[in-house]
């Protein structure tokens, strides 16, 4: 079994902890002059996303988590499992309701996301930093109003709703930034 | 070949002439006191026994060169001060490159610049006056010392953790530690003895320092390292630590002068090494020798010149005020 040494530390190494899968996120060597050596770390939980402080007596070792970042394409949801696809080996993932998690609400098929595999199957997907959505539900747009102030709902293909200015209509294709959920403008045909 | 991207020093040359002033202040400190400047190998034979402690390890190699001797580079360069202090130097002072191997992060370089001196005549209690007189005298207009506490290792456990660090055991503390603190350690063992009272002093103890200068004195025996003890009840090391605005800047003693007590020392110290699979290293005999000629009465310190300056410039990580750091080394 892959382990670390906490000399190995830094941020990004994926490594084992209370059974789950983690990411640290810093490390910080922390030693008085004449004392005990300790290795300070923020580590993300890659199963739930939270974020803890743990320290480790230096020289310790931790197993490895066999976690990778691989870049597939979104198929399609079955009711149960979300569906993707590496591009080149057509190798198939399914990914559960709880990896998914909130990228659910950006997943459109045929996009490129960011699936994390622990042991070969899907942890977590990351949505593309931007995606196009074509809005379902708003109330009527307003005319001549391209203040953007104020705004209104509006309800997008996937379900997401996001603020939206109210010049917006039903059948437009909007672009979203998926890290702040918000609106950035219409798409370019 | 590819230009190295990161060439450039990481330090301004602002921060560069501050470090310049602060060695020509110190120099003028110690000239005013006749307190001589010296200068002892970096390389020795001979290692840090301190289990805490790693020394990088090299070897010679051309004329005289002995077959599968290591030469180590100092860790301090206490052990020559003290052969100078017994032979008759009286009062001296060095700054120079330390190197301790696995110490590496945002206060810590493998590589650093120590101060150190020993004071002939003095206890810890006048060294201590002195470290306060030197930091306030170096650093005046450029960074005022607001306030001075002092505070004994006991006492500050008591008032920040209440916990007496000289009673309490290994269990004990784990408990304070986790359900008041929420501070656990992964791999520290109930055998660590020792390490649970830094686990305390740097995760609870350090943060909640305040601002200015700090001194903490009478520490547990079993952190004595070189300093006397005092035979009170308990007994306690005659060893001090100054921290500035809750940064570990310098450790000092009372030094020990006994031959017999400091190889007993040397020789706990290996066997401690021996159990946590540490670097097998020689004792230093030259320093047995010494101590057994005669050790004037003294205490010493060392103190961190790269720390001094991260918190003279208002900084937060030494890499900014080292021109190259391991990294880019």
């Amino acid at each position: 079994m892959a382990s670390y040494s906490t000399s190995e530390f830094k941020g990004g190494l994926k490594i084992m902890l209370d059974g789950d899968p983690c990411a640290i996120i810093e490390n910080e060597f922390v030693k008085p002059g004449k004392g005990q050596a300790f290795n300070r770390v923020k580590i993300r939980n890659l199963k739930t996303g939270r974020v803890i402080e743990r320290t480790f007596k230096s020289g310790e070792s931790v197993e490895a988590a066999d976690v990778m970042d691989v870049d597939l394409q979104y198929l399609y949801n079955d009711g149960e499992f979300w569906h993707f696809m590496d591009t080149s080996s057509y190798e198939q993932q399914a990914a559960s309701a709880e990896a998914v998690g909130d990228a659910v609400k950006w997943l459109k098929e045929q996009d490129m996301c960011e699936v994390t595999l622990w042991n070969g199957t899907p942890l977590a997907v990351t949505p593309p930093n931007f995606v196009m959505l074509t809005v379902t539900d708003t109330d009527p747009g307003v005319r001549g109003d391209t203040s953007g102030g104020g705004g209104k709902p509006a309800t997008l293909e996937t379900g997401a709703v996001v603020r939206v200015p109210l010049f917006i209509d039903i059948g437009e294709t909007l672009k979203i930034d998926t890290r702040t959920g918000e609106y950035v403008g219409r798409a370019k045909e | 070949m590819e230009p190295h991207a990161d060439w450039r020093p990481t330090a301004s040359l602002e921060v560069l002439k501050l470090r310049a002033e602060i060695l020509a202040r110190i120099r003028t400190f110690f000239a005013r006191l006749d307190v001589l400047e010296v200068d002892t190998p970096a390389l020795s034979r001979a290692a840090t026994t301190d289990p805490a402690l790693s020394s990088f390890k090299t070897c010679y190699h051309g004329p005289g060169a002995v077959r599968d001797e290591p030469r180590y580079l100092h860790t301090s360069p206490e052990f020559p001060m003290k052969r100078l202090l017994a032979a008759g130097s009286g009062s001296i002072y060095q700054i120079c490159k330390v190197f301790r191997d696995g110490e590496s992060g945002t206060q810590h370089n493998p590589e650093f610049t120590l101060l150190e001196w020993y004071r002939t005549g003095f206890d810890h209690l006048d060294l201590m006056d002195e470290v306060q007189r030197l930091v306030t005298d170096v650093l005046a207009d450029i960074m005022p010392i607001d306030s001075v506490q002092h505070w004994s290792y006991r006492d500050l456990f008591v008032e920040i953790a209440a916990i007496d660090p000289f009673t309490a055991t290994a269990a004990e503390l784990r408990t304070v530690l986790q359900s008041r603190f929420d501070v656990t350690a992964v791999g520290l063992s109930l055998d660590d003895g020792d390490a649970w009272l830094d686990l305390m002093m740097t995760h609870v103890i350090e943060p909640r320092l305040r601002s200015g200068l700090m001194f903490i004195r009478d520490y547990p025996a079993s952190q004595a390292a070189l300093a006397r003890l005092r035979l009170c009840s308990p007994p306690v090391a005659a060893r001090f630590e100054v921290y500035l605005n809750g940064i570990e800047l310098a450790n000092g003693f009372h030094e020990l002068a006994d031959a017999p007590e400091q190889r007993r020392r040397f020789e706990a110290d290996l066997e401690r090494r021996r159990d946590s699979g540490g670097e097998a290293v020689r004792m230093d005999e030259n320093l047995l020798s010494a101590l057994h000629a005669g050790l004037p009465n003294c205490a010493g310190v060392a103190l961190g010149l790269d720390r001094l300056l991260m918190l003279a410039s208002g900084s937060q990580r030494l890499q900014n005020v080292i021109a190259f750091p391991f990294e880019t080394a």
